[in-house]
């Protein structure tokens, strides 16, 4: 691993990134004041979403991993979501 | 590494499963439970594991660098947020202990079905999450003392790297876990 060559993310852009979560964070927050009601779960998963694919491409560097790697992660999440649809098509026709 | 967080995942995975189905079925319990946990602690908390987050991704540019004393103190800012976010931890389960609240009380056990449901989702999430959080520290300070020793450095960076994936994956967790329990009531 440590033989190929590296990409070395810059201080700033990781200080960039932060900024953004922590915006992210900020308004979820704020969203979950309103009750939105059943929308709010959307919302809030949404935004939940959005900053866990930040941290996987950014902090986690998978922008910057081999293109193996990176269909790996996305075909773990897609399977993911998979099991999800499906248990819930199983749980609303029962 | 990446292998050992997909298990990770999957393991967290199951019980977001087992959340989402109780959530659906319980709705008006997980409403009303949900309102008990403190939003407060929990927002503070994501802040906290989140510029740890960044401590750690820039320690790794430090070592990649070749600043050694630079990479060593941002891997003890990355512990000190570790620590305080385990003792806020401390307070916000030590409150819930003050109301009777912990798995097997009594209280707990007279409330409603969805919200002991949800209690106990809380409990073991949250107690599952902060073990990770314990392991990362344990893994974080071996990777300080490796860096000392001169075992990680500019073309050796392999244990930095997958320690830093390992803090990424417990931030990633807490990331869906905050607006689970914290936020949506």
């Amino acid at each position: 691993m440590s033989t190929e060559k590296h990409h070395i993310s810059s201080y700033m852009s990781h200080g960039t990134v932060l900024t953004i979560l922590l915006t992210l964070t900020a308004i979820s927050v704020a969203m979950a004041e309103f009750h939105l009601g059943a929308l709010s779960v959307a919302v809030a998963l949404l935004v939940a979403s959005i900053k866990g694919t930040t941290v996987l491409t950014y902090f986690m560097h998978l922008k910057y991993e081999s293109m193996f790697t990176r269909i790996m992660v996305a075909a773990v999440f897609v399977v993911y979501v998979l099991v999800i649809v499906l248990l819930f098509f199983d749980y609303s026709f029962r | 590494m990446w292998i050992f967080i997909f298990t990770e995942l999957f393991l967290f995975g199951g019980l977001f499963l087992v959340y989402a189905v109780f959530r659906s079925q319980y709705s008006a319990d997980f409403h009303k439970a949900a309102e008990e946990t403190n939003t407060f602690i929990g927002t503070l908390n994501t802040i906290v594991l989140l510029i740890s987050s960044m401590t750690v991704a820039m320690s790794i540019t430090a070592i990649q660098s070749n600043q050694k004393g630079r990479a060593i103190r941002l891997l003890l800012v990355t512990l000190l947020l570790a620590a305080v976010f385990m003792v806020n931890k401390y307070f916000e389960w030590g409150h819930k202990f003050e109301l009777k609240l912990y798995p097997g009380s009594a209280v707990l056990a007279n409330l409603p079905k969805g919200e002991l449901l949800f209690f106990g989702l809380y409990f073991m999430m949250t107690g599952l999450h902060a073990l990770h959080v314990l392991v990362g520290m344990i893994l974080l300070t071996v990777t300080i003392f490796r860096i000392k020793s001169g075992h990680i450095h500019t073309g050796n960076f392999s244990m930095i790297e997958n320690s830093g994936l390992y803090w990424h994956l417990v931030d990633l967790i807490w990331i869906f876990l905050f607006p689970m329990m914290y936020l949506i009531t």
